[in-house]
This record gives structure tokens, C-alpha cells and sequence, in this order.
């Protein structure tokens, strides 16, 4: 993958370019040629090589987000994949910014579902330009010319030109705003496999990452340092004392530099950054919250949920209708904090000069590293220049760009290109965690088993209060409630729970403790998801009624809810007898515009309390599909994701800091682990939603019900682990 | 000055015996596809193969992979057959501990060219895959032996 074109070497290339305008109403599609101040940030490039050039604003990280963009244009534009078109990752730059997020990130699952419509309508101008081209230069209808695999044809005189010859003359035209769009029986190559661009140079070991930024692959980071950070142990800590001389002494260490995330060591080795870190020997005071460890944490979050919340939603009168339900059912439940861990380390590189700066990486927000940088910096926006690399996952922690400012700060003040890396143990340690939740909800049912009411009260650490406390809307972060209640005509699409309530009541409170939290995939729909969906198994098994019946039941206006959970029991052959011993669980969620219901099989182990689960089957509907292949990938992914923080994963804290460091004390699910995982699309041609986070938020309450389904023992907590399995095994 | 061979090739690195043999690849002999996951030999992101077997190159100091051959991802044939079978089962997401990934299953298949079920959890249980590419993994390694044993014969 080529770094990022420079403005300079793009005006050099002259063909047909096609951008776009991105404003807070919409988008509009531009032409290079049109526009004397074109900034060099556009979606293709059609050169007189006869290439076509892809540049895609979004971040790499194994979604297959550069694959899948790309399809989307060749499609419309009816490129030859094979022949035509190269595929680049674009810069920062307001243009790249999603038309629903209003930011150039990559989150909420948004690329496919938020880049579809434009993505399509830059390509088809680009189809509808080059025909007209043509017929003009052979003076003929358009109508009797046909692009066809980067061609245009004329049939009846049987003349054609390139796409490459036509590009400058189709470059003086006009870009139709509105050009006509393929049928889905004319579609090339969207919905159908294509092997992913990014997957060749991943294998064979040359593909960069942020971390592997450097003077041998990087033109002008000679000289570059290698920086490592002490950093407080506790939330709030700070630096009663270290041995700077010590550090110093190292052979390697250039620097040593305390900045207000810790206590830089800069050298010019990595390895000698580690030692010098180590040889200053940092005392840290107690920090904000000393008494904080795991129990603190949980028997907090439960006591808030004795307290008044605010109110988030009301419909009906949920307490009124529940306290007359002919059946009312009440549960607690609690999610831990989990970490990103992605296996790129964090990191980033900058290198700060007088009129620009350089900021390279594996982030996930271009938008916000380019302000954090500027506000460092003071440098205008566009003398930012962002080097978006592959990354070694997201997950949602590189789009909060904390990296970003350690690496800017310290080259502005040492004058050279230092890239910054954090070990594993920081990674951990001072990651922004998935934001625990605790929940109460309680449930009436009428006579029929028909669901009546729905009071749920839920406390969680704030996503947005500390970075940005206007988002938090009269006591909500609604960032914590995605998956059970989001604002009206949300960009995230549909992450409320989707049961049809005559009378729901939701309110929240926001924990008091210092804990970091950022969204992790599928936000909080995950944290969310869970308490929900094994509710509502409670409530099924109050009533007296099939899991899956009692769903279909209250979803009975949800098409696409109703759908996904009829094709999953039909796949996974609910209501069928299952093998002596096992349990089996379904769980039904939506979000970010996609629907999904699953089916885990597993077997409990009653002397060890070790689960085991043998198969997962998963229903999904996302309307139309673009790759199919990295779809499927994306939810098998999810799900294995999902179990691992189903089965294994819970940050640890003491002193009032999180204390899990490292792979050997922060468990995450293996090979031996996985379960086999069948994923079945229903063709659907609704609206497009997004894929990457939708396959995490059912698995965990469907191996949960499963528990239940196989020991009667109800678990109103993750992770499942073997001594909360045993545990719930003897109380019951 | 420390000579090593890496990849068929001879350096000579100015370094202290006791750095990680990941910090020599990376930093001083620009290798980059090797990578940093744990420092611990936990993940198996640094794996790379010492006289054909797979270790950890963060866990190990360059001192005692002196004299050895040592091979990278990079030095792992572009025909060979786990990176043809990763690329036809387009096993990577991420990717990024995937060079880690494929010279553990290298390593396991020039031991065990058809291993069990179980030889291949043994081994493949010692590396982590955030994206959880775990079940493609395991199609690779299938596509990796078929391929081994139809162009063996």
C-alpha cells in the first residue's frame, strides 16, 4: 500500500478525478478539473494509463474496508478489477469525513452503511461522464454507447475507447449529481467474493503497521528516537520521585522528559527505551481512588442501583403495569470491564518541523488525531498531514487517539521524529476499558404470557464525561445505553431493544469512579445485550413458553427481528432434541442498522465448572451485501470475540488502578476454545446496516441461557468463569 | 559486535548480548515483519524460527541466537505453502500477528507434516488472534498440508 499522495505530486496527474464535498447537508460529488483549489483527497483517480486509483479515507484493520470501498465504485464506474484499479489509503482531510458520523473515523460499523449510497453515485458519474466522452468524440446518442470493463463502446460501428483514452476529454465535463444507478442483476462484482487487496502484503510480512514505522520505510525519519513511557499505576497518580540520572546513564538514552501522561525515556533503540524506563525507578503517590479494586467497583455500581436514575425513556406506565402483571419477574445483572487489547500495541510517530507536521499510524479517527496534533502543534489543520498504516485491530480503541499527542509533544521539544510505543503492560493497564454496567430490571407479564411492562435501571461509567461532557445529555451518556435505548433518528441506526413494550420506564445513573472507558466493538450494545436477552429467557421461563416462541411473540411487527430468529431455529434445528447433557441458548439483538440471532450449544462441566461450547449458528440480515466473504469473516469474528469476554475476560484493579498487565494474567480465548461457526445470511434488500461490531452482542447471552438450558442455574454475570459456574451451580 | 544470521544472511549488530533477538530484527536490521505483541512469549506475534524451530524472539536475547540460523516471515519462501494457504483461505483479518501465526504452523508442519487434531491445538494454542481468525487458522493449516502432500508426490 502506497503511503498517502502528496497534494503536489496528485495536481502533477491529470485524468478525470472525482471527489467529494462533505458538509453538515450532505455530500456532492466534484470534479478536479472544476474546481481551481482542489484538494487532492478525492474516491478515484482515472489516469491515461488506463488506471483507475481508489483512495479510500477509511482505516484498514482487517474488516476489509479498502476491499470492500473499492468494489462499490468499480461496480458503478464498471472498472476492470483485475486490469484498472489500484487501491490507496487516503489522507486526512474533511472530505474523507462520513456523511453520518461527520468525522473522518472509523466506527459504528458506518463504512459500508454510511459510504454505500456515495460510494455507488461517484462511481456511476464517473460511468455517465466517460460514455458522454465518447459519444461526443464519435458525435453519436449516449444512448447508443456502453462502458463495459473500462471501455465505452459504440456497438453499431464497432468503435471503443479506454476509459485512459477518454479521461481528459472527460474531465472538462460536468459531474452529474444524480447519475444513474445499476440494477442489482448488473452488478459485477458486489455480492459476489472478492479475495481482499490487503491480504497478499499481510502474509508475506510486508505490510507496515503503525509500529513499524521507521527510517527504513519512511523517507525523512532519519535520526528518529524510540520513546517508552512510565506511567502512573493508580488513576489520578503522579510522580513523587524518580532516577533521571539512572536513565539517563543508559547507553541509548538520549532523553528523559516528564510529560503530563508520564515519564517519557527517549533513545534510539527501542530496546534502550525499555531500560532507561526501567532504571528511573518511578515512586507515584496513591493517586485519586486508592481503595479501588474489583469488588469496590461492582458493590458501587449495585448500590447505585438503589438510588433515583435519570429518566432516559417513558412510554406508557411501566411501574403501574408491572405491579399489576398477572407474573412479574425482577433480576440484577453486572458486566465487567473488558480490554481492547489489540495486537498492535499503541503507538504512534510524529515528527514536528516549523511549517508541518507528520503523524503516523494505525488510528481509527483521522479527524481527531489531525485537532490533537494542531492544538499541540499550533499549526493550521492542513499543515497535518495524518499517514494512516494498517492496523493491528481496532476494535474502537484507536479511535480515541491518546497516542497521538505523547509522540507530537515530544518531537516538538526534541526536534526529531520519535515514535512512541506503549508495551503490552500499558496497553492493558491504561487502556480505555468497555464501560462496566450494572442493571435492574424488572418485567410484568399478563395472563397470556404477553409481555406488559419493562422497568430497567442501569448504571455505567461515562463514556463522553471526561473527554467531552456536553455529549452528556440531563444526567445520560446515551454512548452507555446503545443496544437498549440511543436518541431519536440516531447516525448509529436502531441500537434500542427491539421487543414490542406497551409501557418501558429506562433511567441510568453515572458511576463515580475514575475508570477510562471508550467504546470496544459494538459499544455498549454488548453490555447491553446481555442483560436483555437474558431477561427476556427469564421472562419466557416465567411464562411458561419456548424461548424462541415468547421472542416471536413480542417482536411480532419486527420484520427483520422475526426473520433472523425463524431462519436461525430453522438452521440450528431449534426445538430439536439436543445430545444428553448439553444446553442449548438463543439470544435475538440489533444494531447499527443489522439484525441477529444466534444459537450456542455447550456442555457444563459440574465437577470443574469448565464450559465447553461445541457450535454456534448465527442469522444475520443486513440488507444488501457488498463482500461477502470478510462479512461472514466479521461475524465469526465477533462472535469469537464475544465469547472470549463471555467465557474468560475481566479487567482486574487494585490501588485504585487496573492491574492486569500482560497475555499471561489477562486471558484471552484460543484456538482450542473456538467453536465451530455456522453463519447464515438472509437475502434481504432492506436497508444496508453495518457489519463489524453485530456479531458480538448476542453470543454472550445465548451462551448464558444455554447455561441455564443445560444446568437450570441462572448467571446474571460475565465472564462465566469456571468459579462463577460452580459457584451458581452450589447456590442453586 | 554481534554477527548473526538471519534469513541466509550475515550481519554484524553493535548491541549488548542481553536484548531481545525482536528488538535486533526490528530496530537494528529493519526486518519489521516480525512483531511486538507481549514482550512475555505470550502471543506469539515475535515468533520466528531458530535452527527450524519456532521460539519467541522477544523472550530470547540475541546472545543466544549468535551462530544460529535464524528465519523470519520474510525469509519464509513466498511459495510456501502455509503463505499460499493463507492467502487462498484469505485467513487474516487484522493480520498483524499473523507472521507470528504462520511461522508457528511452518514449523509444525516441517516436524509433523500431517499433524492431528490435537498436535495442531498444542501448538497453535500458544498464539493469540485478537480478531479471532482462529477457525481459518485452522482451514490454512488443512490447505497447507493438502497442498505439502499433493505436490510432495
Amino acid at each position: 500500500m502506497n503511503p498517502t499522495i502528496s497534494r503536489r505530486s496528485f495536481l502533477k496527474i491529470t485524468g478525470l478525478t472525482i471527489g467529494v464535498s462533505v458538509t453538515p447537508f450532505g455530500y456532492s460529488l466534484l470534479n478536479a478539473a472544476e474546481k481551481k483549489d482542489f484538494n487532492p483527497n478525492v474516491w478515484l483517480h482515472i489516469t491515461s494509463d488506463n488506471k483507475v486509483t481508489m483512495y479510500i479515507g477509511n482505516s484498514e484493520m482487517g474488516q476489509g474496508v479498502l476491499t470492500a470501498q473499492s468494489m462499490i465504485i468499480a461496480d458503478e464506474l464498471e472498472a476492470d478489477w483485475k486490469k484498472q484499479v489500484q487501491i490507496r489509503q487516503g489522507g486526512a482531510n474533511n472530505a474523507y469525513k462520513s456523511p453520518i458520523l461527520g468525522a473522518q473515523i472509523t466506527v459504528g460499523s458506518a463504512s459500508i452503511r454510511g459510504f454505500y449510497e456515495p460510494l455507488r453515485k461517484a462511481g456511476a458519474a464517473g460511468r455517465a461522464m466517460l460514455v458522454k466522452a465518447a459519444a461526443e468524440t464519435w458525435k453519436v446518442p449516449e444512448s447508443e454507447c456502453k462502458a463495459v470493463l473500462g471501455t465505452v463502446k459504440h456497438e453499431k460501428s464497432k468503435r471503443s475507447l479506454t476509459y485512459g483514452q477518454l479521461c481528459e476529454k472527460a474531465s472538462k465535463l460536468e459531474v452529474p449529481q444524480n447519475p444513474p444507478l445499476k440494477n442489482e442483476s448488473e452488478f459485477r462484482y458486489m455480492g459476489k467474493p472478492m479475495p481482499r487487496v490487503d491480504v497478499p502484503e499481510k502474509v508475506r510480512g510486508k505490510a507496515v503497521y503503525g509500529i513499524d514505522v521507521n527510517d527504513g520505510n519512511v523517507k525523512g525519519l532519519e535520526g528518529m528516537l524510540y520513546a517508552v513511557l512510565a506511567r502512573p499505576p493508580a488513576y489520578g497518580a503522579k510522580p513523587a520521585s524518580f532516577d533521571q540520572a539512572a536513565a539517563e546513564k543508559v547507553k541509548g538514552v538520549v532523553k528523559v522528559m516528564p510529560i503530563p501522561m508520564g515519564i517519557a525515556v527517549c533513545a534510539t533503540s527501542t530496546d534502550a527505551a525499555l531500560k532507561g524506563k526501567d532504571a528511573l525507578k518511578v515512586q507515584w503517590d496513591k493517586g485519586v481512588l486508592p481503595d479501588m479494586d474489583n469488588a469496590y467497583v461492582e458493590k458501587l455500581m449495585m448500590a447505585d442501583l438503589d438510588k433515583p436514575g435519570a429518566k432516559v425513556h417513558e412510554a406508557g406506565d411501566a411501574k403501574k403495569a408491572i405491579s399489576e402483571a398477572a407474573k412479574k419477574v425482577e433480576a440484577d445483572y453486572y458486566v465487567p470491564c473488558v480490554a481492547h487489547a489489540t495486537m498492535e500495541p499503541l503507538n504512534c510517530t510524529a515528527h514536528v518541523q516549523s511549517d508541518r507536521c507528520d503523524v503516523w499510524g494505525s488510528n481509527q479517527n483521522q479527524t481527531l488525531c489531525q485537532d490533537m496534533a494542531a492544538g499541540i502543534t499550533k499549526l493550521p489543520p492542513d499543515k497535518i498531514h495524518i499517514h494512516t498504516t494498517f492496523l493491528g485491530c481496532g476494535l474502537g480503541r484507536r479511535g480515541f487517539t491518546d497516542f497521538v499527542p505523547e509522540a507530537v509533544i515530544l518531537s516538538k521539544a526534541l526536534g526529531k521524529p520519535v515514535k512512541v510505543m506503549w508495551t503490552r503492560e500499558d496497553d492493558i493497564k491504561h487502556d480505555r476499558f468497555r464501560a462496566p454496567m450494572t442493571h435492574r430490571i424488572q418485567g410484568g407479564l399478563d395472563a397470556q404470557g404477553q409481555l406488559v411492562g419493562w422497568s430497567h435501571k442501569t448504571s455505567a461509567i461515562s463514556i463522553m464525561k471526561p473527554i467531552n461532557p456536553n455529549a452528556i445529555k440531563n444526567g445520560v451518556d446515551y454512548y452507555c445505553l446503545w443496544g437498549l435505548w440511543d436518541v431519536d433518528n440516531s447516525p448509529h441506526w436502531n441500537n434500542r431493544i427491539q421487543y414490542e413494550i406497551p409501557n418501558l420506564y429506562i433511567e441510568m445513573l453515572m458511576a463515580d469512579l475514575p475508570i477510562l472507558c471508550w467504546p470496544w466493538r459494538a459499544v455498549q450494545n454488548g453490555p447491553n445485550a446481555f442483560p436483555i436477552e437474558c431477561f427476556i429467557d427469564e421472562l419466557a421461563h416465567a411464562a411458561g413458553k419456548d424461548p424462541l416462541e415468547f421472542r416471536l411473540q413480542n417482536l411480532k411487527n419486527n420484520k427483520r427481528a422475526t426473520r433472523v430468529l425463524q431462519t436461525v431455529a430453522e438452521k440450528a434445528g431449534w426445538g430439536k432434541p439436543i445430545p444428553a447433557g448439553q444446553g442449548r441458548g438463543i439470544a435475538q439483538h440489533a444494531c447499527f442498522g443489522t439484525w441477529t440471532a444466534q444459537v450456542a450449544d455447550l456442555s457444563v462441566d459440574k465437577t470443574t465448572g469448565k464450559i465447553k461450547v461445541h457450535k454456534v449458528v448465527a442469522a444475520v440480515d443486513c440488507g444488501p451485501v457488498v463482500n461477502p466473504g470478510p462479512l461472514v469473516e466479521q461475524i465469526e469474528s465477533g462472535i469469537t470475540i464475544a465469547l472470549s469476554t463471555a467465557l474468560k475476560e475481566e479487567v482486574k484493579f487494585a490501588k485504585g488502578g487496573a492491574a492486569s498487565t500482560n497475555f499471561d494474567q489477562y486471558h484471552i480465548i484460543r484456538m482450542s476454545e473456538v467453536p465451530e461457526i455456522e453463519v447464515h445470511m438472509v437475502k434481504s434488500t432492506d436497508k444496508i446496516g453495518g457489519i463489524g461490531e453485530l456479531g458480538v452482542p448476542a453470543l454472550a447471552p445465548a451462551v448464558a441461557n444455554a447455561v441455564f438450558n443445560a444446568t437450570g442455574a441462572r448467571i446474571r454475570r460475565i465472564p462465566l468463569t469456571p468459579e462463577i459456574v460452580l459457584a451458581a451451580l452450589k447456590s442453586k | 559486535m554481534i554477527s548473526l544470521n538471519v534469513n541466509g544472511k550475515n550481519y554484524r549488530v553493535d548491541v549488548s548480548d542481553d536484548v531481545p533477538l525482536l528488538w535486533v530484527i526490528r530496530d537494528h536490521l529493519k526486518l519489521m515483519g516480525t512483531k511486538f505483541g507481549c514482550g512475555i512469549g505470550e502471543c506469539g506475534a515475535c515468533t520466528v524460527h531458530i535452527d527450524g524451530k519456532a521460539e519467541r524472539s522477544c523472550a530470547i536475547s540475541v546472545k543466544e541466537a549468535k551462530g544460529k540460523k535464524i528465519t523470519t516471515i520474510e525469509g519464509l519462501p513466498e511459495n510456501h505453502p502455509v503463505k499460499r494457504a493463507w492467502i487462498q483461505e484469505q485467513v487474516v483479518q487484522c493480520g498483524y500477528c499473523q507472521p507470528g501465526v504462520m511461522m508457528q504452523v511452518a514449523a509444525l508442519l516441517s516436524e509433523k507434516p500431517a499433524p492431528t487434531a490435537d498436535q495442531i491445538i498444542s501448538k497453535m494454542d500458544d498464539v493469540i488472534c485478537r480478531c479471532g481468525t482462529y477457525l481459518r487458522m485452522k482451514k490454512g493449516i488443512k490447505t497447507a498440508v493438502q497442498m505439502t502432500r499433493k505436490e510432495g508426490k
